[in-house]
């Protein structure tokens, strides 16, 4: 696979991943320099140029050519010559569905959900929150991402910070703090890795595929560098014992902040581990497996352990957060075409459905203005709408057959059954207790005789089923029929593991399940 | 018994030009001022600013004038004219004219209006721009007197405060002790090598051999010369005066010396590095070493546990000349290469960014100057969102967010001390920043988050004058702008490898 093949220039006749990180960002000043007087154009503003953003993502998504594992739609100028710094941008099969979703979910949120006060400047700071996330997922050069990386906590900072809950700003500061001791041995492991490209390439480079094609590290080194960069997207995940900045930032983080943070912000994480650390030292990825495997594996049964014991609705999703990162980090590391196929996979569907759960607590606190599980009950039968929504969506999340959540987690199991089978078979029982914390919330909530306070619990409106229904239309979608789906993944999955398989000597067993599954599934 | 005859040295009059513009500018100043009645509003400071702006536009000139003709060292081998020196000069000039500007509205809202302050300014500059050229460590120190004397004035400046006049004092005393230490180690130098030329210097550590133990008079010379340098820029653990000295002084003053005076001990210290002391770094590098993380780290530390936002400032400047003494740690790796301009662009940048963050500091400490607690900045979001914004750019950058100048600084640095595999030293580092970026995150929760208080709306409004809203402004816009287009910054820090020697 050489350098040149691996980039497909796109058929289209503008640089749309250049656009799709512009456009928030250009909207996001437009927002901010908006009238004060006139809210409700501030709030068009927003909402056009996240839409459009949006059909942009969609536009890229349905001009992808399928079953090509190189980046497309690639741009590449340089930015800091003296430092070979180039603004390098391309999308992949891993990368996709993640710029897509990030599309669907901004303008969602911005709909759905209210801040309450000083709103000019939260949707500003939410655009760029969008810019920052877009530029994450498409730089193809180490500083690009590193940038964008960081940049989000920004917005992510103030957004929790500003329109957030009680314990904000403890919790804001918290997650900015974890997060940016991670970027601190990233940044670190950039410059050198950087910097020792130079031994092969001849010159500095900070490109990604130029040093993935060109440079090869000494085993010693790569190890080193690996951790360097996995240590920043190990708390970004949030990998076990590194996690307690999420809870807190989940619960108090307002409803739309939420979203994002569940929805796209976490697989930075993931994604990071995956196109930054298996991709760019092999080597160094497979030898530290188990270690990796392990602490998935712990978070999968901590985080459910946990999620079951919380009193708080929205501390339960976010624990089940970190139970449901943990299956996407053994799929990773599982290292067999299904398993980090369905990791990827998974990826959109926990955005999917725990986004969706987010916005669906944030409606509960709304109505009663508690989250506390044992204040609300029998919602049922004075909101059915709103209980049939809560029930896919939580299905969803648990993973039940028929619907996205169930793809991407069997595919991860029976993947890792082959390399990782230990891990595999305790992560299994992770499902059993996804099952039985959400379902026994699920129980506490709606189930029974509303009380006086619960019985004048208001039905869905129209507006937030509308902002719902792409997020249910998805999972019944990609639960039915995901082969579309995963015939884009694919290819590209299978060339980082073709690289491991090159670099290292490794031999993945075959796929044996993914050919045949895809057809039957649903 | 003939008539003697005086070889007076030929001079470069183009290349000193700076220098006189502001030296003649400040004595028509004094004389002017002196026979005329105080001047109305900001006429000093616009004459400052004229006078800088003259010197930056000539510093330009003979920048251009090296590109074709290369640098060199003039009157007598005591100057050095090369791109160092006059990135340097420009950075220099560039304070000046932006810290006057803030000072204007500044006099007049504590009743101290008069042209003295701008002529110390003037006169600090001078020494400065000295400092940053000398190829002579007898100019240095000379260049060195004449900016710390000024300085020691200007913290002292505000007569009403008690505390500015402390803070002249202690800087005075302290300061004195530290032109001491480096006054000798210029002595113990000259008696071990026979020069007190830099460049002569740099020629006899490369040619002599030293029989073991028979160095000892040099090391010791490079060991107090060391000191009385890290006094300046406030390395740790000779740092003890400036959380006193940067709260004291008028804030205004702070941010000078902060950028200026910081300027010109780190142009002075990468001179005598690379140039006289290139041969020994394997004698100094450790101590850098040492510096160097004991700054970031105490620093960050120190900074975090403050309750007075000037006191902050002042700790996280001491962690900001860690940073750049990990520059110099580099160089004593693998010469100037990368240090050199790493170091240098951290100074360019820190200085721009020190002293919009003060301004901002000025403005809201309201008059008397003295309501520098972190108190002060609560609500500011509401009552003034544009001052607020920029103070928050301020504050990323000094965090080393990225699409902010600090980032580019930081990344400079950082990849200095990679490409000379002193890992330890700049992961040390990136955990440091993490630290003080909680510090950062401070001022901006109170400045945004915190909800104003029962008493808040007693407090005098804050007013954000013409000039000084022009150099909180320029120093966001330069900030954002070298954030998201560095490379030309960065080429023409690369410039100033080409040392005249």
């Amino acid at each position: 696979m050489s350098l040149l093949a691996s980039e497909t220039q796109g058929s289209l006749p503008f640089p749309i991943l250049t656009a799709l990180i512009l456009v928030p960002a250009i909207g996001s000043v437009l927002t901010l320099m908006s009238s004060n007087r006139r809210p409700e154009i501030t709030k068009l503003i927003a909402l056009l140029t996240s839409v459009f953003t949006g059909a942009l993502g969609l536009w890229m998504l349905a001009s992808f050519k399928t079953g090509e594992a190189g980046y497309q739609f690639t741009s590449k100028h340089q930015w800091i010559s003296t430092w070979n710094i180039g603004w390098h941008v391309g999308v992949d099969g891993i990368s996709l569905f993640l710029v897509v979703l990030t599309g669907i979910l901004f303008p969602l949120v911005i709909i759905g959900c209210d801040p309450h006060h000083d709103e000019k400047r939260y949707l500003a700071w939410l655009l760029l929150l969008e810019a920052g996330v877009m530029g994450s997922f498409l730089s193809l050069d180490l500083f690009l991402f590193f940038l964008f990386f960081e940049i989000v906590l920004v917005p992510m900072y103030f957004l929790i910070g500003g329109w957030g809950y009680d314990q904000r700003i403890y919790a804001a500061t918290k997650f900015f703090l974890y997060t940016m001791v991670g970027s601190a041995f990233m940044l670190v492991g950039i410059v050198t890795t950087a910097l020792l490209a130079k031994n092969d390439l001849g010159h500095v480079s900070f490109d990604l595929v130029e040093i993935a094609e060109g440079a090869n590290f000494a085993t010693s080194t790569g190890r080193w560098l690996f951790f360097a960069f996995a240590i920043a997207f190990a708390v970004k995940v949030p990998l076990f014992p590194l996690h307690t900045w999420l809870p807190d930032a989940h619960t108090q983080a307002p409803t739309g902040g939420s979203v994002i943070l569940a929805g796209v912000l976490l697989k930075l994480g993931t994604y990071g581990l995956l196109r930054f650390g298996v991709y760019l030292f092999p080597e160094a990825a497979l030898w530290s497996r188990e270690i990796f495997l392990t602490l998935a594996v712990i978070g999968i049964i901590w985080g459910a352990v946990a999620a079951t014991m919380q009193k708080d609705l929205k501390r339960l999703v976010a624990y089940s957060s970190v139970a449901h990162l943990g299956f996407i980090v053994l799929g990773t590391f599982a290292f067999t075409s299904e398993a980090m196929g369905g990791g990827v996979m998974q990826m959109i569907n926990h955005g999917v459905s725990t986004g969706a759960l987010f916005l669906l607590v944030g409606m509960i606190y709304e109505r009663r203005h508690t989250r506390l599980i044992s204040e609300l009950k029998g919602l049922q039968k004075v909101a059915p709408i709103f209980a049939a929504a809560f029930m896919v969506v939580m299905l969803s999340s648990i993973g039940v057959p028929g619907l996205n959540g169930f793809v991407g987690e069997f595919l991860i199991l029976i993947g890792s059954f082959n390399t990782a089978r230990w891990w595999a078979v305790v992560a299994a029982t992770g499902v059993i207790l996804a099952a039985l914390y959400l379902l026994w919330a699920y129980q506490r909530v709606f189930h029974g005789e509303p009380d006086e306070a619960n019985s004048t619990f208001r039905e869905l409106r129209l507006r937030e089923g509308l902002v719902l229904l792409p997020f249910i239309g998805i999972i019944i979608f990609c639960g039915v029929y995901p082969k579309p789906m995963l015939d884009r993944i694919e290819p590209s999955v299978k060339a980082i593991l073709e690289r491991v398989e090159e670099k290292t000597g490794y031999v993945a067993p075959h796929p044996m399940v993914l050919e045949s599954h895809e057809g039957g599934e649903g | 018994m003939g008539a003697q005859t005086i070889n007076y040295p030929a001079i470069d009059w183009l290349a000193i030009a700076p220098l006189i513009i502001l030296l003649s500018g400040m004595m028509i100043n004094l004389v002017i001022a002196a026979l005329t009645r105080v001047w109305p509003r900001a006429w000093y400071a616009i004459g400052t600013v004229v006078l800088a702006v003259a010197a930056i536009i000539v510093e330009m000139f003979i920048w251009h004038d090296i590109n074709q003709d290369g640098s060199r060292i003039i009157i007598n081998n005591a100057l050095s004219i090369d791109h160092f020196a006059m990135f340097c000069w420009i950075g220099i000039a560039g304070a000046l004219a932006l810290v006057s500007l803030s000072t204007a509205e500044y006099l007049r809202r504590e009743d101290l209006e008069g042209p003295e302050m701008y002529a110390l300014y003037i006169c600090a500059a001078i020494g400065a721009m000295i400092m940053t050229a000398s190829n002579d460590m007898i100019v240095l120190f000379l260049g060195l007197e004449t900016l710390s004397i000024a300085l020691y004035v200007l913290a002292a400046s505000h007569r009403r405060r008690p505390d500015s006049q402390e803070s002249g004092l202690k800087y005075f005393i302290l300061g004195g002790f530290a032109s001491a230490f480096f006054l000798y180690g210029i002595a113990l130098i000259y008696g071990s090598t026979g020069t007190t030329n830099i460049s002569g210097i740099g020629n006899v550590l490369s040619t002599e051999v030293f029989v073991n133990g028979d160095d000892a008079m040099l090391l010791a010379g490079i060991a107090l010369l060391i000191v009385g340098l890290a006094f300046k820029v406030a390395v740790v653990p000779f740092h003890f005066w400036t959380p006193d000295v940067y709260q004291g002084a008028p804030t205004p003053v702070t941010s000078y010396m902060a950028s200026v005076g910081k300027f010109a001990a780190f142009a002075a210290l990468l001179r005598v590095v690379t140039t006289a002391l290139p041969t020994r770094a394997e004698d100094w590098r450790p101590v850098i070493w040492v510096l160097a993380i004991l700054s970031v780290v105490v620093g960050s530390v120190l900074a975090v546990v403050q309750t007075d936002v000037k006191r902050m400032l002042a700790y996280s400047s001491i962690s900001h000349a860690g940073f750049m003494m990990i520059g110099i740690e580099s160089i004593g790796h693998s010469g100037d290469v990368e240090g050199l301009p790493a170091t240098l662009l951290y100074l360019m940048i820190y200085s721009v960014l020190v002293i919009g963050t003060f301004t901002v500091v000025s403005l809201v400490t309201r008059t008397g100057d003295d309501g520098s607690d972190i108190g002060s900045f609560r609500g500011l979001g509401k009552e003034r969102p544009a001052l607020a914004l920029a103070m928050t750019v301020f504050l990323l950058a000094q965090a080393g967010m990225p699409l902010t100048s600090g980032f580019i600084a930081k990344f400079g640095v950082i990849q200095a001390a990679a490409a000379n595999e002193s890992y330890a030293i700049a992961i040390v580092a990136m955990v440091a920043s993490v630290i003080a970026a909680l510090l950062y995150l401070r001022i901006m929760i109170s400045m945004w988050l915190s909800d104003e208080e029962s008493g808040d709306d007693k407090r005098e409004a804050i007013k954000v004058p013409f000039s000084a809203g022009i150099v909180v402004a320029g120093a966001a816009f330069f900030t954002l702008l070298v954030g998201v287009w560095p490379g030309w910054l960065i080429d023409a820090a690369q410039a100033a490898l080409q040392l005249a020697k």
